[in-house]
């Protein structure tokens, strides 16, 4: 397990997502409200490309008719046929049993730590004053 | 043949309305004498046509008349050659046809009024379902508050084709007192013929329709569920009657892939359609859509993916099978067992009451 920096912060605002390859596999990164969550950007389904997935919330009901309506912008569904995704856990909301897409961890680390090592910046230059996104794998 | 358990509950047959005049003392005044004044000889659906192979098996069949029209005759071609412990009637009438809600209300009162005097009196292995007016909902559930007393009601009867999906929550007042009252749906092949049969328009030929009732039973079951009546009604059980079942696999795989996808359309549906299926709705024996040979329906079962869903039927007096063979080959005795007598007894709260 080592620390790979895939980009700096601000490349991925606040909503924003950034598609990123990690020891060859390919890693969608999320930012929801400031934090960073990593999803394999391959829905278990079919392989469709989760990090062009629609983000949008959860509906839930306790009865016919109602659309309880929460956790705006932490769900994803699969570009290619719609399935649901928690962007913080992986898990399914069509199949949770069986259906889960795998998760990495994401930090925040500034440039200062980053130097220092030991990280991993496969594929961007790091200076001191930048903000990083590191992922766990 | 696989061997019926002895005490079998045939859970699908059919005694006929011999004509109307046998409904008369059942009838009000106003509509006995709107019998006669307006000549009704005949109310019987065009669904199952007297003289169509399929609606009386030959052997069965009387000289002239209906089949299945009176008591003695049920019990002897019916209930004793299979060793029927009982048997419920789903009594098969014009009643839905109608266009005025007061006179289907009216002929449906008649019809389980002689469903009660000429059949339950007089046949203690006999059971029925509560024949209700479609045609408007209140009444329909009057109707069922009205019949609901006598236990011997196990269900209420819907067509599978009326005026609109099942699902929609106008019916709903029909679920709650079913619930209310432990009553099963039974949802029967036929159709009200307010709408085309198909989803496509008007057949030329009887082949068609009777073929297209699967198709019907299919919209009705997606409705339901993707409707939520099994998320409001958790303890409703649905049997659909004479549908067939060899299209249940294919059409759950295909409804539980567009759900996958279309889940936040109906997030009331919080299982996946086949869990639903498995736990709220069973399907009657016969007609056994045939697959060529025993392997085939044995991996059809597979696919179905429970023991528990099917409930034995002959469907009696219409042409499903020959003799007494009325389970297909290639059943073990577990799954005959389960067929005949354990998922009826499971299915019908009604027939632990009365039966024991």
């Amino acid at each position: 397990m080592s620390r790979h920096v895939v980009a700096t912060a601000q490349e991925i605002p606040e909503g924003g997502r950034k598609l990123v390859t990690v020891r060859g596999r390919p890693i969608a990164i999320f930012n929801l409200k400031g934090e960073y969550f990593g999803m394999l950007n391959r829905c278990p389904h079919q392989g469709g490309p989760m990090c062009e997935g629609l983000i949008t919330g959860l509906r839930e009901a306790k009865q016919p008719g109602e659309y309880l309506y929460s956790r705006k912008g932490e769900i994803v569904r699969c570009p290619w046929h719609g399935w649901e995704f928690d962007i913080k856990t992986g898990q399914s909301y069509v199949d949770p049993d069986k259906t889960r897409i795998r998760t990495y961890p994401v930090e925040v680390e500034a440039g200062a730590a980053v130097v220092n090592g030991p990280y991993v910046a496969e594929t961007i230059p790091v200076s001191v004053e930048e903000q990083y996104v590191v992922v766990e794998m | 043949m696989t061997a019926l358990p002895e005490g079998a509950i045939d859970c699908d047959i059919h005694p006929s309305v011999p004509s109307v005049q046998a409904l008369m003392p059942y009838l009000e005044d106003h509509w006995r004498e709107q019998v006669v004044m307006r000549g009704i000889d005949e109310l019987n659906s065009i669904s199952y046509p007297l003289n169509s192979p399929l609606t009386c098996r030959a052997d069965w069949k009387p000289a002239s008349g209906r089949p299945a029209a009176d008591v003695a005759t049920v019990a002897r071609q019916a209930l004793d050659p299979f060793r029927t412990s009982v048997a419920i009637a789903n009594c098969l009438y014009g009643v839905q046809l109608l266009f005025s809600e007061d006179m289907g209300a009216a002929f449906a009162r008649a019809v389980n009024d002689w469903m009660v005097k000429e059949w339950l009196d007089k046949e203690p292995r006999l059971r029925a379902s509560i024949v209700v007016p479609t045609q408007n909902v209140e009444m329909a559930v009057d109707e069922i508050n009205r019949c609901a007393a006598d236990k011997r009601f196990v269900q209420v009867l819907l067509l599978v084709s009326g005026d609109t999906p099942l699902g929609r929550r106008h019916h709903w007042p029909i679920y709650a007192a079913c619930e209310k009252h432990g009553l099963a749906v039974g949802i029967h092949a036929g159709s009200s013929y307010h709408n085309p049969p198909t989803p496509v328009g008007w057949p030329s030929y009887y082949t068609e329709d009777y073929v297209g009732q699967a198709q019907a039973f299919q919209t009705q079951l997606t409705s339901m569920i993707c409707e939520g009546v099994f998320t409001k009604f958790p303890h409703l059980k649905v049997v659909l009657l004479e549908s067939g079942f060899t299209w249940l696999p294919a059409h759950l795989w295909r409804l539980t892939k567009y759900w996958r996808g279309l889940r936040m359309e109906i997030p009331w549906v919080d299982r996946a359609p086949g869990d639903i299926v498995r736990s709220n709705v069973r399907f009657s024996l016969q007609p056994v859509d045939g697959p060529p040979d025993q392997e085939s329906l044995l991996k059809l079962f597979d696919h179905m993916q429970s023991d528990e869903l099917l409930l034995f039927s002959t469907d009696y007096p219409h042409h499903q099978f020959d003799g007494n063979a009325a389970l297909p080959n290639g059943l073990s005795a577990e799954l005959a067992r389960k067929i005949a007598i354990d998922n009826p007894r499971a299915t019908y709260a009604r027939l632990m009451e009365t039966v024991g």
